[in-house]
């Protein structure tokens, strides 16, 4: 019971940060219908910015109270989340805007060549090496004590990262829903050349589509420097191919679907993780990734798709 | 006729210097941002006192970059509003300039790095003002290389014997080359390795462009075929004893059943998410051979696996009890290079068999049901062709010669782990079909070369090698979509006055 209750709160953190990547996924896909496989390295060098404006307000002593390391983790957010975002935006205009309207595998290769290009430039300009930081958020709630002395804790920063990921997601979710962007963004979504005609700048909108992917990965960069402590150049990969898998599982092209499939796989991860086996953790998320393809390629909150000729 | 002799007359008009400036300061600033935290701050392993890690500052390099960045942008922007001449001139003389320091180190400079993307810059800078300004107006680049492309089809009667007769000769001709430069009559080891390395990744790539170039179906997992075949390979030899030539076609075998089990359930599935989920398979096979320890080594993989045999007659100096080494059977002095150029032969046999059969099938109906399925699903599904049994066997038969290069792998190296089936592997495969033109033969050759040799003689600039590659395969992509030399004559033309076959 008590290892349940702990293994809840971990996958429930860890599902934010997969929520957060997997939005990013879901955009792209909803509105130009490739996969940005470069995004999972995008999340990486949020990361690592992340990490360096850390190093930075520590080196100044902004650190020390609780004031300014609340001071601090807004700066270094908005800061990780403007310079992601030139990240998200350079991208698609180097190595996607170019090929749309090509054959249809064309965008696809071009971002597998930039996932391995920036993973890459970061190992070149970073080191191979791990890169560390010490714990920013400490402390925790102690929630229940089982007789062989397990307890069961939820630390602030686990509650820091849902609160965030949650405030963001309710954001983000206005931004579609409720403003002329996110009118403009699905209006994309369902027919380009319409769109265009009824004067959305197409272009523009798809811009501002990864601008906004690339700046909530890098919040999930940010919360994985705190979280984990350590960051490498590699790590984009293996979390990409997951926030996918989310993406995947919750219905590709839903922002609520990218939400719900993000807490499922960090759920499914965690109790595997703690029940099954923590080498094959990653085979049961490809296997649902495949699974899920497979048997029902819309996901769960998903629409079916229509083939038309 | 009258918009041609108008598209035809230069148009002179006068260069919106404030448009030019105004974009390629945007693109600094951009450049400024991307630069700013990941190359302004080092991150390193040390710490400060407070117990941050330290960083080091490289603001020289961004101001570089973001100076090279604004001047190349102007000069393009320059070369677009049709100042071509001068842009072409002043980019040669910076160019020359920046070689020539680099070479004598006139003037020190911080970072060779810097100084090299810099001299890279100005070149491309350079080639591409002096493209402009001398190529006629009204044909890209692009257009030139599909005339090369076609080309080089034409010729391909000629060029695809000459290529053989070369490849036959070339461990010879490594000799003779030793013979030419004052020494003696000797066969270049590293060369001839070299060589298997390059036909080990021709044969993958003629492999995998059954399934990409052919039947059109994007698969980002065939390195897990290539596991398949030199795991199997491996375990049979370890276990049983069997030697490579039982081996050969057991691991195609198999292969050819991992490619039909992982197929099946799959090839419904459509573009990027085919991708994916083939992706998915190429990283489970990986985590099960890591993780399965007590069949496959684990991690650390199996090693002493056997050598290749001259078909029973071993590659020895000091051949076993009973049994008769090579070059005892053929009266020869022991040599090492005995070996490297059998399995050179080896590979180059097994490579030409992977062309020759997918230049045959092309030509049968099961080839031409491959192409027509990649052009057209819902035409075939409606001329009675069933998509599924089609797909699957492209799919069987390009994973059965990646087992092979597998089990050809396998006996080469002597170890196998899984190391060397990373997406990575994968994705160097892909690119060498993709590179060199969907579904042309020559081209992958072509693309392997580029891909796989050029690294090679750069070992010095091994760091950068795949930061290269991934924006060569960005770059490659953005001006040809189809590949480098793609070129799509019909198979089948249904004019016979047209010269139909």
């Amino acid at each position: 019971m008590e290892n349940f209750v702990q293994q809840l709160i971990n996958g429930t953190t860890l599902g934010a940060f997969f929520g957060l990547v997997a939005i990013g996924y879901t955009m792209v896909y909803g509105i130009i219908g490739m996969i940005n496989f470069a995004h999972g390295d995008i999340y990486m060098i949020g990361s690592f910015t992340a990490l360096i404006g850390m190093a930075l307000a520590g080196a100044t002593g902004l650190l020390g109270d609780t004031g300014g390391v609340i001071l601090a983790l807004l700066v270094v957010l908005a800061l990780s989340m403007a310079f992601n975002a030139v990240y998200g935006w350079s991208v698609e205009r180097i190595a996607y805007r170019p090929l749309r309207g090509s054959f249809r595998l064309a965008p696809l290769i071009s971002a597998i060549g930039m996932s391995i290009a920036l993973q890459n430039y970061v190992q070149l300009v970073q080191g191979a090496r791990p890169r560390t930081i010490r714990p920013v958020i400490e402390g925790n709630i102690v929630l229940m004590t089982r007789s062989d002395g397990f307890t069961v804790v939820l630390s602030y920063l686990q509650i820091f990262i849902v609160l965030v990921t949650v405030a963001l997601m309710a954001v983000f979710t206005l931004i579609i829903t409720r403003t002329a962007l996110g009118r403009a963004q699905r209006a994309c979504e369902q027919d380009k050349t319409m769109a265009a005609l009824l004067g959305v700048n197409v272009d523009r909108t798809i811009s501002i589509t990864f601008v906004m992917g690339a700046a909530l990965a890098a919040v999930a960069g940010l919360m994985a420097v705190l979280y984990y402590g350590a960051i490498d150049f590699y790590d984009g990969f293996i979390i990409g191919v997951k926030a996918f898998t989310a993406a995947v599982l919750g219905g590709i092209g839903s922002l609520p679907g990218a939400m719900l499939g993000g807490l499922l796989i960090g759920l499914i991860e965690a109790f595997w993780s703690a029940y099954v086996s923590t080498e094959y953790k990653d085979v049961a998320v490809f296997s649902i990734l495949v699974g899920v393809l497979i048997f029902r390629p819309t996901g769960l909150l998903g629409k079916p798709q229509i083939e038309k000729v | 006729m009258a918009t041609a002799t108008a598209a035809s007359v230069p148009v002179t008009r006068p260069v919106n210097w404030i448009g030019v400036l105004k974009d390629a300061v945007i693109i600094g600033l951009v450049t400024l941002a991307l630069a700013l935290p990941m190359v302004g701050f080092e991150t390193t392993s040390s710490t400060t006192e407070r117990g941050w890690p330290l960083l080091n500052t490289r603001f020289a390099d961004v101001a570089a970059a973001v100076i090279a960045v604004f001047l190349g942008r102007l000069a393009l922007n320059l070369v677009r509003e049709g100042v071509r001449a001068p842009v072409a001139f002043m980019a040669w003389a910076v160019f020359a300039l920046l070689l020539a320091n680099l070479i004598t180190e006139t003037v020190p400079v911080w970072n060779e790095a810097v100084e090299t993307l810099l001299v890279i810059g100005a070149f491309v800078v350079g080639f591409v003002a002096t493209w402009r300004w001398l190529s006629p107006e009204g044909t890209t680049s692009s257009e030139v290389m599909d005339d090369v492309a076609a080309g080089l089809q034409r010729w391909n009667r000629v060029i695809a014997p000459i290529g053989l007769l070369l490849a036959l000769a070339f461990p010879w001709l490594t000799g003779l080359y030793a013979l030419a430069t004052g020494g003696e009559f000797a066969i270049s080891r590293n060369a001839v390795d070299l060589g298997v390395l390059l036909l080990t990744y021709v044969m993958l790539g003629w492999g995998l462009n059954i399934i990409v170039g052919l039947a059109g179906l994007l698969d980002l997992g065939y390195v897990a075929f290539y596991a398949v075949g030199a795991y199997s390979y491996a375990l049979l030899a370890l276990n049983f004893g069997w030697g490579f030539w039982a081996c050969l076609p057991l691991a195609g075998v198999l292969a050819a059943l991992a490619g039909i089990v992982l197929g099946f359930p799959v090839l419904r599935l459509h573009g990027d998410y085919f991708a994916i989920v083939t992706l998915g398979f190429g990283e489970i096979i990986r985590v099960v051979l890591t993780n399965w320890s007590s069949f496959t080594g684990g991690p650390n993989g199996l090693s002493g696996i056997p050598r290749p045999t001259f078909f029973g007659f071993p590659f020895e100096r000091n051949p076993a009890e009973g049994e008769t080494a090579f070059h005892q059977l053929f009266g020869l002095e022991f040599e090492g290079v005995h070996r490297v150029v059998f399995l050179y032969y080896l590979i180059l046999l097994l490579a030409l068999i992977t062309n020759l059969f997918t230049m045959r099938i092309r030509r049968l109906p099961l080839g031409r049901a491959w192409e027509a399925l990649r052009e057209d699903e819902i035409a075939c599904r409606s001329l009675g062709i069933n998509p599924r049994n089609t797909k699957l066997t492209a799919f069987a038969v390009a994973a059965m010669f990646g087992g092979f290069a597998g089990s050809f792998f396998a006996t080469r190296q002597g170890f196998v782990s899984p190391e060397s089936f990373t997406f990575i592997e994968s994705a160097l495969i892909l690119a060498i079909v993709v590179l060199g033109g969907m579904g042309s033969q020559l081209g992958i050759v072509l693309a392997a070369v580029l891909v796989i040799l050029l690294p090679e003689w750069f070992r010095e600039l091994d760091q950068y090698r795949m930061l290269a590659f991934g924006v060569g395969m960005v770059l490659i992509m953005v001006w040809r979509p189809r590949g480098l030399l793609a070129h799509r004559a019909p198979t089948l033309r249904l004019n016979s006055a047209g010269g139909g076959r």
